[in-house]
């Protein structure tokens, strides 16, 4: 059964991304965020009857049925998501199943990061959580890959890159330019936590190498923020304040949860996810007015604009270097600046890739608006390149 | 190789029962893996189940230790606190010539000189008393 055309976002919550925050929770940052969708949308809280939440730290179990409890909502459908970076994208193709599905029709998605200071400081920073791999939790990744220190993302993006360069070859220019017009982006964004920061690409080349063949401008920043959207049924979109974004595709693909395993490290599960997405929709690439591609790196974009069909395998760096990624160029990619200069807040830097697309097809991207878009392309990337959720947003059903 | 059980603070695997063979032969400086008898191919990580459907069977089978790198990384930064006073170290998938990747470290090597496609060769590295983990050093 197809999802085109059946449900739209129609309100968006953001909230600016900060270094840290002070005494705030999850909960609390999500409901926040949740209720700015929710008036956005020009709804109120007793209007919503399905909520898609994450797995969020004070409550890994009953994440769902805290939510509902904590907004007092009624809800035909709560459930919690768990597809790292791709979560955001992962929690709109939901809420259209669960319309579609008919089970409810106004669904309420919501992701946050809390960041404290005093947790995240210093060289013992992830020491209790379970990247750290102090904590063993038993798992396959704790035993056979955290003992070699095959910890984080970092290394595993890093890997990617250097089989890329091997297999393909790409200069450090062309990667380097992905960071680069994405900081131009930034600069029009007072939200972006790089805002009015412009950077050139021997700045990035500049920057020091964290993991070969990666350097420390190629590499997002962690931050806190949280970021939440309103998907509704379509006929109830058109009632609404804004003009709705229709989910016209979506396509999930998940191969592998450590690197060392993906079936191909430079051909990643996102051709799957975008072929379903595109097959889904009826959109061509080339009717896509704006990218909004995960970036935890650079190489992630690049791998990613090829897995997604708009270069072709192994012409990524060439692509980048012969379009203009600004907003207000030949291929806007990542308006908002993406994650690399906009911040990762958590599930919240995924969810931003959805929020942004969402504003540009509303018209609402002030500064930094594309011109016109009909169509948007998202995708939402968790773990090291593992689990991939691609949409086709569109302004007409 | 040895080190004292004391004085290594790094993380160390859990074994489980499934995985027990394995380590109990990397203690013994072998590398033993899972095979399926179906297919004929080399399984890593040790499972409790063959990926290779339910009809098949995994058989432990001794492995040569040798194989390339199919892609590393030099580690500038530590990947996690227990690296900090390492320097730069190298992380690898390694493809072994049964033909499994797996993740270590290239070792005895300074980590610039680490290539794709460089032929390798298993070193077992005793890190405490009860553990060896399974890294890889150039072939000479």
């Amino acid at each position: 059964m197809s999802l085109k055309g059946k449900s739209a976002i129609v309100g968006i919550g953001e909230f600016r991304p900060s270094r840290y925050t002070e005494g705030a929770t999850t909960l609390g940052m999500l409901a926040e965020v949740g209720l700015q969708a929710v008036d956005d949308a020009g709804l109120e809280l007793r209007d919503i009857d399905g909520l898609v939440t994450e797995a969020f730290a004070e409550s890994p179990m009953f994440a769902p049925a805290t939510m509902v409890e904590y907004l007092g909502l009624d809800a035909k459908f709560a459930e919690v998501v768990d597809h790292g970076g791709a979560t955001g994208a992962a929690m709109v193709l939901r809420a259209a199943m669960a319309i579609s599905a008919g089970l409810c029709d106004r669904v309420l998605c919501v992701t946050a990061a809390r960041r404290e200071k005093r947790t995240t400081e210093g060289p013992r920073r992830s020491a209790n959580t379970g990247w750290s791999g102090r904590r063993s939790d038993r798992t396959p990744y704790s035993e056979f890959e955290v003992p070699f220190g095959a910890i984080g993302a970092n290394y595993g993006y890093a890997m990617i890159a250097q089989r890329y360069m091997y297999e393909y070859g790409v200069k450090p220019e062309q990667l380097a330019k992905i960071a680069v017009d994405q900081r131009y982006n930034a600069c029009h964004n007072p939200n972006a936590v790089f805002y009015r920061q412009p950077i050139t690409v021997e700045d990035v080349l500049n920057s020091p190498l964290v993991v070969d063949p990666l350097h420390m401008l190629e590499i997002v920043m962690p931050v806190a923020g949280a970021a939440a959207v309103v998907v509704t049924g379509a006929r109830t979109a058109k009632k609404l304040k804004h003009d709705p974004v229709y989910v016209l595709g979506a396509g999930e693909h998940t191969t592998h949860r450590s690197i060392t395993y993906a079936p191909n490290l430079t051909t990643s599960a996102i051709k799957v996810a975008a072929d379903m997405a595109f097959d889904m929709a009826g959109v061509r690439r080339k009717d896509i007015d704006l990218a909004s591609i995960y970036d935890c790196y650079t190489i992630t974009v690049l791998v990613s604009l090829e897995d997604a069909g708009f270069a072709k395998k192994g012409q990524g760096g060439k692509f980048v270097e012969s379009h203009n990624l600004r907003f207000d160029g030949d291929f806007p990619l990542n308006p908002h600046g993406g994650q690399l200069s906009f911040g990762q807040a958590g599930l919240a830097g995924g969810m931003s890739h959805v929020t942004e697309a969402a504003r540009q097809l509303m018209g609402r991207a002030k500064g930094r608006q594309v011109r016109k878009p009909q169509f948007a392309f998202v995708n939402g990337n968790g773990g090291i390149m593992s689990e991939q959720v691609s949409l086709i947003l569109g302004k007409d059903r | 190789m040895s080190a004292e059980a004391s004085s290594y603070a790094k993380p160390l695997p859990e074994p489980s029962a499934v995985s027990l063979p394995f380590w109990e032969g990397l203690r013994q400086h072998k590398l033993v893996l899972q095979r399926s008898k179906n297919t004929g191919k080399f399984v890593y990580y040790p499972r409790l189940v063959s990926p290779y459907g339910p009809r098949d069977e995994l058989v432990w089978t001794e492995c040569s230790g040798r194989g390339s790198v199919y892609s590393f990384t030099v580690a500038r930064r530590p990947t996690a606190p227990q690296w900090a006073d390492d320097g730069p170290y190298v992380i690898a998938i390694v493809e072994l010539d049964e033909g499994v990747h797996l993740t270590a470290n290239i070792i005895n090597c300074p980590p610039d000189s680490v290539r794709i496609g460089m032929q390798l060769n298993a070193v077992f590295v005793d890190v405490t008393n009860d553990t060896t983990l399974l890294q890889f050093e150039p072939a000479h």
